[in-house]
């Protein structure tokens, strides 16, 4: 490190430091650590953050479970195979929802673009479409469990294919994310009344937090929405296909 | 390296936060019960944490009877004894030091020390106490249901916690992960608040490099405590199912009181695995708010600045790194894969480094200061010596070969209540001490502080020092009573009632606290805005107790670090953060710059 010099008492503003100091300076940088991020979007992330350790300790004890238990594990694809007049189909269940929800995920990709350019109306209409294609993808989740509970008699505590775990993991990481799925599809609808409204343009005060809203919400409630699905992808890898 | 971060500048950046829309509260309801002002939410925190802290006080009072004088007492039974236990430790732990570090100092001082004029988003702020309030109370009403609260002994470890036998698997088990979800759901609302503020709301010229340590320790532990708790929460979801819906995630076959149970083939092993991935961040998330606290109060006290800030820091981020990666030290003999031992030993001492590092900054800050020893300092310097006691038999125990014979003995309740019950109550004493003028208007009565810190600090050696010998000769720990045991000498017996008889002295010393306070509220010594001529933000707030937005009219504008205690050529022995360059009195002939800091500060 160079001497220190009385001089150069008045730090420049924006002086890059070279390397891990630049980066270490930039994080820790005047009053805002990310330039231009909404603090709801900041916290959304760090929510998110969170939230990932507790699907990933779900999905870790689930590996853990399936590992030390003695009793075989069941087949996903012929449990979750439905069939269409003849030959069972594997796994096409999970496939049209799992199609569905990240079809959804392009919808609320429109949705923000058009909240950015403050589209009252196009911004509403594709949160609907999102907040719809959430609830079929919780409406099929509703179906497997019915089939699964009432045809095929697998409950938490045991399951007539093999290792009761299985049923146990099932019921408890489906319906965990199919919790979150419709706590966003109630929030999408909330959003996109409140945008059909006009609520974020006239800066309307919320009715709980008295906070003036604003179109980045649907930002945030996009983050959020995208999140769901990713943990999907995984839950459909690491549950279904293995 | 650029030393812009620790340096005096005169420029006034630009805001780039705007202004808060803050929430007027008129009606007293929203003003002292559902108040959205962070400073209101950090007392209704700090009283609960407290109130609920006392009830854990109670209870470590009745086994200490139990263990003092066995077959004295009717109305402790074994039953009742392991309740006690299971209660003392969840309360202590989860319902009181991380309520109070978090919930009550982080509330009240995050904005405030980085000039903020509240928490981002108050309302789900306020949420936060009252989900809070909510999991206290779901805990307390397990007391009360048949059965009794749970006597799982505060790990939970099944199969034992929902098997038949253990008391309290009625309903106090399942209230108890009741509690604790309401509790990680709670928290986690205040949580992402503290985050957000500290990286996203501070004043102009606060960089993250000129936060006073607190604020790094309390956003640190934060961070830990997000990341921690998920773990916590799997766990008791799961083990909720185990014992509501009769799943086998961590039951495995067993025999029960003669019977087979209808569980099969599950891994209790998994649940120790979830629980200290929390378990051992829970520690640190404890012990780094303490650090902060202790680093800004012997500073203040010492009219010197910190030793080595920007090592304080990296310390702080590195113990938080390193405290997710050494959990399973506390599972050396749960009958885990043995190369893990080697791998959780090795990560276990290597945290010694940074912590090490912090001690050292401490006794070099207090080194040649001018020490003022009121009583924030007092408990801040028993704080340092009870830690580094707590620290050194941790080595013993960090060490696969020594904690195997002393593992589950008295060595370990020695070891851990030194380190993260003495050590961070004994920082939460200095923290009230310093911060109650701020929160009240009022001084708290220097005399009977002085009783209390007394009491405390050598009462609690002499509760703790024996008990390291005790697990030595191989007393066992949650044992409801050692009756005649032939490798236990009698001398054990007179220990015991010795530890018993300065348990309830020590906590006697706590009543005199608790009243000390209520007095002082109310007729203490007026106190004026910056008693003890300390820098930070929070000193310099126009009213005292400062208002609903902290700052009045203007935000403050801040042109310095934290510590810029005794600088040469400066008349006063502090410069507050907020106080322009050009207005910063000079002795003497003492011209150019102004106020530098010393170039030592910048290594």
């Amino acid at each position: 490190m160079a001497p220190h010099d009385s001089s150069t008492t008045v730090a420049a503003p924006n002086e890059l430091a070279p390397g891990f100091a630049g980066i270490a300076e930039d994080w820790a940088s005047d009053q805002r650590t990310f330039k231009n991020v909404p603090w709801g979007k900041a916290m959304m992330w760090i929510f998110l953050l969170s939230d990932t350790f507790i699907f990933s300790s779900f999905l870790v004890g689930y590996m853990k479970v399936r590992l030390s238990t003695t009793m075989p594990w069941p087949n996903s694809s012929e449990v979750f195979a439905l069939s269409f007049g003849g030959e069972p189909i594997p796994l096409i269940l999970i496939a049209i929802m799992t199609f569905i929800l990240i079809t959804s995920s392009g919808t609320m990709v429109l949705a923000v673009n058009y909240g950015y350019r403050k589209d009252k109306s196009k911004t509403a209409i594709y949160l609907l479409i999102t907040a719809l294609f959430g609830a079929a993808f919780v409406g099929m989740q509703v179906f497997e469990w019915t089939k699964l509970i009432v045809d095929e008699g697998v409950r938490p505590w045991a399951n007539p294919m093999g290792a009761s775990q299985f049923g146990s993991v099932f019921f408890m990481i489906t319906g965990f994310h199919g919790f979150h799925v419709s706590v966003g599809v109630l929030f999408l609808i909330l959003v996109a009344r409140k945008v059909w409204r006009g609520d974020y343009d006239t800066e309307k005060r919320g009715f709980f937090t008295s906070r003036k809203g604003n179109y980045e919400i649907v930002e945030t409630m996009g983050l959020y929405w995208h999140f769901v699905d990713l943990v999907w992808v995984f839950i459909f890898a690491f549950f279904y296909l293995w | 390296m650029s030393n812009g971060m620790l340096e005096e500048t005169q420029v006034i950046p630009l805001a780039e936060v705007e202004e808060v829309d803050l929430y007027h509260a008129h009606h007293w309801i929203t003003k002292y019960v559902f108040c959205q002002d962070a400073k209101v939410i950090a007392i209704q925190y700090s009283a609960t944490a407290i109130l609920i802290g006392l009830v854990g006080l109670v209870l470590s009072w009745m086994m200490r009877l139990q263990l003092g004088f066995p077959e004295v007492f009717d109305f402790i039974d074994a039953e009742s004894y392991y309740q006690y236990v299971t209660m003392h430790g969840m309360i202590m732990v989860i319902y009181l030091l991380t309520a109070l570090f978090l919930g009550g100092f982080g509330n009240y001082l995050i904005p405030l020390m980085v000039g903020a004029r509240d928490m981002v988003f108050p309302y789900m702020n306020m949420l936060s106490y009252w989900v809070y309030l909510l999991a206290v109370i779901v805990l307390t009403v397990s007391f009360f249901v048949p059965g009794g609260a749970s006597g799982a002994g505060w790990t939970l470890y099944p199969p034992q916690a929902i098997s038949e036998g253990t008391p309290g698997i009625d309903g106090g088990i399942i209230l108890m992960l009741i509690s604790l979800v309401l509790f990680i759901i709670g928290f986690t609302m205040g949580g992402l608040n503290y985050v957000v503020t500290v990286l996203q709301a501070r004043a102009r010229g606060m960089t993250l490099m000129r936060m006073p340590l607190t604020v790094w320790g309390i956003f640190v532990a934060t961070i830990l405590a997000l990341l921690a708790f998920p773990a916590l929460f799997v766990a008791g979801v799961m083990m909720l199912l185990d014992r509501v819906l009769g799943t086998s995630f961590f039951m495995p076959e067993m025999i029960v009181q003669g019977e087979m149970t209808s569980h099969e083939n599950g891994s209790p092993l998994l649940f120790q695995h979830l629980f200290w991935f929390f378990g051992h961040p829970e520690v640190y998330i404890v012990a780094l708010p303490a650090f902060g606290v202790v680093s800004d109060i012997i500073s203040t006290h010492a009219r010197k600045n910190i030793f080595g800030y920007r090592m304080m820091v990296w310390a702080i981020v590195a113990i938080g790194g390193l405290s997710f990666i050494v959990w399973a030290h506390h599972m050396y003999v749960s009958g885990m894969n043995p190369y893990f031992g080697f791998f959780f030993a090795t990560t276990t001492l290597i945290i010694a480094v940074p912590t090490a590092l912090k001690v050292y900054n401490w006794v070099l800050t207090l080194w040649k200061g001018n020490i003022h020893l009121s009583i924030p300092m007092l408990f801040c310097v028993a704080f340092i010596l009870t830690f580094v006691n707590g620290g050194i038999t941790g080595l013993f125990l960090g060490n696969v070969i020594v904690d195997i014979p002393l593992s589950d003995t008295m060595f370990v309740v020695a070891h851990f209540h030194m380190v993260m019950g003495i050590a961070p109550i004994l920082v939460i004493y200095a923290a009230i001490y310093h911060w109650f003028p701020k929160m009240s208007g009022r001084m708290l009565h220097e005399g009977w502080g002085q009783f209390h810190f007394w009491v405390t600090f050598l009462g609690s050696y002499l509760i703790y020092f024996p008990m390291h010998y005790l697990g030595f000769i191989g007393v066992p720990r949650r044992y409801f009573e050692i009756g005649e045991t032939s490798f236990i000498p009698p001398s054990s017996v007179t220990l015991n009632e010795f530890i018993t008889v300065t348990v309830l002295i020590v906590g006697f010393a706590q009543v005199v606290f608790i009243a000390n306070i209520i007095i002082s509220i109310f007729k203490g010594k007026p106190a004026d805005s910056n008693p003890w001529n300390a820098t930070s933000l929070e000193w310099q707030t126009a009213e005292t107790p400062p208002g609903h937005g902290n700052f009045g009219d203007e935000l403050p504008v801040v042109y310095r670090w934290a510590y810029a205690y005794s600088m040469p050529g400066v008349e006063a022995d502090f410069v507050p953060q907020n106080l322009p360059p050009d207005q910063v009195r000079r002795t003497g002939s003492t011209t150019g710059p102004v106020a530098e800091d010393p170039p030592e500060l910048h290594q």
